[in-house]
């Protein structure tokens, strides 16, 4: 029988869930890197073993660990436990947390700074992954996305990090400026039936589109409305939360953003406003149904000082026509007194069938539907504040 | 002989318990301990010092014989007592809530 995997990255350490195909009762396993905050967690496609996670702290900076058997025991590549740490040559392997942002003059300017919170220009700092993306087909490459924004790759599992620094460099770089939660690289999303393509999303940058690997890159904002900015329609500067894809149309794609969910059909080409009836347009996750592409799920959320459901009512939202007709989905879901958010990278699904949808709050609930979203059960509680969840399905 | 004294979150990082013994031959410096420990430990590399820079991160800081030696230069030759073994480097991360 088939199984499931869940990852929970939480604000004190990882976790492990897993259950069969009927995704009725879960195995627990963690915390892995107690007292770490770990914003990412995430398998490779092409080896459901081999995971990935990003491991940060304010006091020690950025670890990477990977796990070769389905999170069971974890390493940080370039050191793994009873292998020599130093290379024959007597130089040190541990380089999985070097992120060093790419200065060379060939890569394109401006790469040196940013604009801070003043509209001065601040110097790009490393701080963390905040998402790591797996490579479709080859379970040694992934994408790191990382605050402040840049987009790194590694091609050796791992051990090594560099720059794709044409995202940065590709021209509107040193206009980017942070939201408050960061200048943070959020959203990597590979196309599979492209391999040069791949889509970012940066808060408060917007969302970029590359058709050569990650080479060149240029804004896809067109019709993006934000209030909040000097010029509403800017190609940069919109707070994008989140940019979900289905895999078998990859040219349509989700957003959520600080105010308004929108879609597109044409790859990031234009995008219109989908949010209809919702009861707020403001939220961080979006996500589709496995098998049905035009069903896709938010998380409504009061507004954006409030971080949390109109009402202390916690809803998922589902549209089945692709966006602008929601149906509220509480069956499962407390309807009193809940004050939790979630957050942009804590929603999943799998791909059984049913499918089922996952997600994570604030108040460290795991919830899931096994339904596509008919009815939901926590399926943990009690954890730190979730910060991301993601789902492998297994054979 | 140079006795370390890790935070609880990098010992964890490092798979060790209690106290670190390191060699470091040469003076005994801020410096010369923290590539001893680098050496051996290839996994802190980048949590104590930035990676580029070599500075000291900013809610870290080094203590021996009761004293703040965070802000010495790294070149520093620390105290007879940690150069010998008697009192261990201790590296502290800052207390603060979360």
């Amino acid at each position: 029988m088939s199984g499931v995997r869940v990852l929970v990255g939480t604000r004190k350490g990882g976790f492990v869930l897993s259950s069969d195909g009927k995704r009725g009762r879960w195995d627990v396993k963690g915390p892995f890197f107690a007292g770490w905050e770990i914003y990412h967690m995430k398998g490779s496609p092409a080896d459901p073993d081999r995971l990935y996670a990003s491991q940060s702290s304010s006091w020690f900076g950025q670890i990477i660990q990977r796990s070769d058997d389905g999170g069971m025991t974890w390493h940080q590549p370039g050191t793994p436990p009873g292998q020599p740490m130093t290379t024959p040559e007597g130089f040190p392997k541990g380089e999985s947390n070097k992120f060093v942002y790419d200065t060379s003059p060939e890569t394109g300017k401006p790469l040196t700074t940013h604009q801070w919170y003043d509209g001065t220009p601040h110097p790009w700092e490393f701080k963390r992954v905040w998402h790591l993306e797996p490579s479709l087909n080859d379970p040694d490459t992934v994408y790191a996305g990382v605050e402040d924004a840049a987009l790194f790759r590694t091609t050796d599992g791992g051990r090594t990090w560099h720059e794709l620094a044409g995202l940065r460099g590709h021209g509107t770089g040193e206009k980017w400026a942070p939201g408050a939660g960061g200048l943070c690289l959020h959203t990597i999303l590979l196309d599979p039936s492209n391999s040069g393509r791949m889509y970012t999303a940066i808060s408060s940058a917007g969302a970029f589109r590359t058709d050569d690997g990650g080479k060149s890159w240029k804004p896809i904002t067109k019709g993006l409305h934000s209030l909040y900015i000097p010029d509403p329609t800017a190609e940069i500067g919109h707070c994008v939360h989140r940019i979900a894809m289905h895999p078998s149309r990859p040219n349509v794609l989700f957003m959520q953003k600080h105010w308004d969910v929108m879609r597109s059909d044409d790859a990031g080409g234009n995008w219109h406003e989908v949010s209809g009836n919702l009861p707020t347009d403001f939220g961080f996750v979006i996500d589709v149904h496995a098998h049905e592409p035009e069903t896709i799920y938010v998380v409504p959320i009061k507004s954006d000082s409030e971080h949390f459901p109109p009402d202390g009512k916690l809803r998922v939202y589902r549209s089945r026509t692709g966006g602008n007709e929601w149906e509220p989905l509480t069956k499962g879901l407390p309807q009193s007194d809940c004050y939790v958010n979630v957050l942009r990278d804590a929603m999943a699904v799998d791909s059984l069938d049913p499918c089922g949808v996952y997600f994570g709050t604030t108040g460290g609930q795991v919830y899931a539907s096994a339904n596509g979203g008919d009815g939901w059960a926590p399926i943990v509680r009690d954890l730190p504040a979730v910060l991301s969840v993601e789902v492998q399905t297994l054979p | 002989m140079i006795r370390v004294v890790l935070p609880a979150q990098l010992r964890k990082l490092a798979r060790v318990d209690g106290e670190v013994v390191l060699e470091v031959r040469g003076e005994v410096t801020q410096r010369a301990v923290l590539d001893a420990l680098e050496a051996r430990y290839p996994m802190l590399r980048g949590t104590i010092r930035d990676h580029v820079t070599q500075r000291r991160r900013a809610f870290v800081r080094y203590f021996a014989c009761g004293q703040d030696l965070s802000h010495d230069a790294a070149d520093t030759r620390l105290p007879d007592a940690v150069a010998g073994g008697a009192e261990p480097f201790m590296i502290v991360g800052a207390i603060a809530g979360g």
